[in-house]
């Protein structure tokens, strides 16, 4: 494979994974309790989000391994995972690497979900969130294709919609905290006992 | 079967009320606690065959037999503690206060003997937080056993949220352990429960005191009252439409009426309701019913809690129901999905009953909320209420036709006759 | 012969578990599972291990129920 074909597969590879990496964030921001009282197939949604991040991370394997096996610029195997250690884009390299090693630890804490508290596969698993973000700014740092207006437009639609995946879930919160509250108003039961959004509660011993 | 008491055994009736209050009177009547002296071989067996041989129940509502009870505790090994649950969330009981005022020093040696059982490290007295009287009683005796050097195992008491859950076995050690009152899911009845790593022993304030004068007196004295199936004594609280509510101790098996008439009823009952809030509803053709487990199984009630609550005839049994129902709904500890939400419904329902607000479809969505609440909580919390409203809506057959027919009998705006504590919004 | 224990402490209504298991498992008005006292086909056992790996709260847990109560 010569160096340009390597380096247009990065690129492919890398706004794929992008993309794919943004349907998983919506996917995941999206899953609340009840779903089935909005007639909405809540564990259909929760696969769909698990198969869409594990094609995410095949797109992401090609692009690091793509780039580093391109001879065109140096970017060191080491590089891809400790961040600013690259000899080329230093900074937005090591960027990529932070995101990488984000969605690592993510990836490995979700295949051992069996084995850890609830509460701390959740906290882990939050770590997710933060990954999409430092992707994102990897890719418009990097600068490769990132004046290209198809990306920007693509930058765009992938920022509006966590933005509104994150509206969505809020307000679902708010809605579903505002009825219990109501609901433990008139019944006296203490609310900070009753079903919580996103904290873990389980039956199980607490944090 | 022997005594493990060398020193002078009770004369007279077998009682829990009626001796010194004070360690030195009590000692000096009673005796000292028959506790292991040294490096008793023999003891424990000893202990435990007398245990068993009595065929002592719980008396905290759930009616477990105590033997098998320590067997499983002692089972789970060495270190652990004695929860001596004197929490009383049934708001018509008094028994438990009463006992703690009264005889402390037994409650408290039946836990230094369960303690020796299970070589326990600690005894660890629930008393609910606001309960000052009671709590004022308990710390004296415990000061008195400390400087007389009878309590091997060291005494503490903690103070726990003054909720109905809170008394629940399960959510008191785990109040203990972490601060919050929520039962644990217990699908398997043999496990033992645990603070930390080390085991707890739960038993009821009463079931202590029995243990201890049955440890005194030998099985035998126990066995004297009661009946086969349901040996002992009980300590009941009398309430409602009685001339002289209190606590009597009574033999396991006296017919309920005899029971309710200690009080003097004023009036010829409506109906009893027998075990408290989470109890059930007594029809007058059954009041002759002895008060035994399986003789109130039989009749569809359940022993439950030492208490007898008398229902005048100028109130409604339903309307009373009700309040009963908001009330069980309001002391949910707010885990589960089918008491969060569906107790505060069947309250709902209830109330358009007791008003005479009654939908067309409202029986057959009471019943199916019933059906679906019952048994799907982690404790039995909402078992118990829904108990109380299934036996309301039978023993009030007549009443209920009545209320369905739209006509509400206008006893509905009497006081109640049901105790309820003031409502706290907990933080 | 397996049995389908949810723990209804830990239960948030998410009703993935009545989602795979229609069979055996119902919602009740406010979405907690109901579940149905029959004994589990062997065709369905499967499904349920499912159902009990991925519940978001690891509320289930399938439990060996030797001979009859």
């Amino acid at each position: 494979m010569s160096s340009t074909d390597l380096w247009y597969a990065t690129r492919a590879s890398g706004l794929m994974a992008l993309i794919l990496l943004t349907l998983t964030m919506v996917l995941g921001i999206t899953t609340t309790t009840r779903a089935r009282a909005r007639n909405w197939p809540g564990f259909a949604q929760q696969e769909m989000h698990r198969r869409i991040s594990m094609i995410a991370v095949v797109f992401l394997g090609i692009h690091v391994v793509t780039s580093v096996l391109d001879t065109f610029v140096n970017i060191s195997w080491a590089a891809v995972v400790i961040p600013f250690t690259s000899s080329y884009g230093t900074f937005w390299v090591g960027v990529g690497a932070i995101a990488l090693d984000l969605m690592i630890a993510v990836f490995v804490t979700s295949l051992l979900r069996a084995r850890m508290r609830p509460g701390t596969w959740r906290a882990l698993h939050w770590l997710a969130y933060l990954s999409w973000p430092v992707a994102l700014a990897h890719t418009f740092g990097m600068g490769t294709d990132s004046r290209e207006s198809w990306v920007i437009v693509l930058g765009i639609v992938c920022v509006a919609s966590v933005a509104a995946a994150l509206a969505w879930r809020l307000r679902e919160v708010s809605r579903q905290a505002s009825a219990r509250t109501a609901h433990a108003s008139v019944t006296g039961v203490p609310p900070k006992h009753l079903v919580l959004s996103a904290r873990s509660r389980a039956g199980s011993r607490r944090a | 079967m022997h005594s493990l008491s060398e020193a002078v055994p009770t004369t007279g009736r077998y009682r829990l009320l009626g001796h010194p209050t004070d360690l030195a009177g009590h000692v000096a009547t009673l005796g000292p606690a028959p506790l292991p002296s040294g490096s008793a071989r023999g003891w424990h067996e000893a202990f435990v065959s007398v245990l068993e041989a009595s065929g002592l129940a719980g008396r905290g509502g759930a009616g477990f037999p105590s033997a098998i009870k320590l067997a499983v505790a002692h089972a789970a090994g060495r270190g652990g503690t004695i929860v001596v649950n004197a929490m009383e969330g049934e708001p018509a009981s008094d028994k438990d206060k009463l006992l703690l005022i009264r005889s402390p020093h037994l409650v408290l040696d039946g836990a230094q003997l369960l303690a020796a059982a299970t070589s326990a490290q600690r005894v660890t007295v629930c008393v609910p937080a606001g309960r000052e009287q009671v709590a004022s009683a308990v710390s004296l005796a415990m000061a008195e056993r400390a400087a007389a050097g009878c309590a091997p195992v060291q005494e503490v008491m903690v103070r726990p949220p003054d909720r109905f859950v809170a008394g629940e076995e399960s959510a008191l050690v785990r109040w203990v352990e972490s601060g919050r009152s929520l039962p644990s899911f217990r699908p398997d009845k043999g496990t033992p429960l645990h603070i930390g790593r080390k085991g707890a022993l739960v038993h009821n304030a009463e079931t202590l005191a029995h243990i201890a004068m049955i440890a005194r007196t030998g099985p035998e004295a126990f066995r004297a009252h009661g009946l086969v199936e349901d040996p002992g004594t009980s300590l009941v609280t009398i309430s409602g439409a009685v001339e002289h509510p209190g606590v009597v101790e009574v033999d396991r098996g006296t017919p309920l009426i005899d029971i309710a008439n200690r009080a003097t009823p004023i009036g010829a009952p409506q109906a009893l309701l027998v075990g408290g809030y989470g109890g059930s509803w007594v029809d007058p053709v059954h009041f002759t019913t002895p008060y035994a487990s399986l003789s109130l199984r039989a009749i569809g009630a359940t022993a439950g809690v030492g208490i007898v609550i008398v229902l005048g005839q100028d109130a409604c049994g339903l309307v009373e129901s009700a309040r009963v129902a908001h009330y069980m709904a309001g002391q949910s500890a707010g885990q589960c999905g089918p008491c969060v939400y569906g107790l505060p419904a069947i309250a709902d329902d209830m109330t358009r009953l007791a008003r005479g607000h009654v939908d067309p479809g409202l029986m057959a969505r009471l019943e199916r909320r019933l059906r679906e609440v019952d048994g799907r909580g982690a404790c039995r919390h909402p078992d118990g209420a829904v108990n109380l409203v299934r036996s309301a809506l039978g023993v009030f057959a007549a009443d209920l036709a009545d209320h369905v027919g739209g006509a509400a009998c206008g006893r509905g705006n009497r006081p109640s006759q049901l105790r309820f504590p003031q409502t706290k919004r907990a933080a | 012969m397996i049995r389908i224990l949810i723990d209804p402490a830990a239960c948030d209504a998410y009703g993935y578990c009545a989602e795979l298991l229609p069979e055996a498992i119902t919602l009740d008005e406010w979405g907690y599972p109901v579940v149905d006292g029959k004994p589990l086909p062997p065709e369905l056992v499967d499904t349920a291990r499912r159902a009990a790996r991925d519940c978001p709260r690891r509320a289930i847990t399938l439990r060996e129920r030797k001979g009859g109560r």
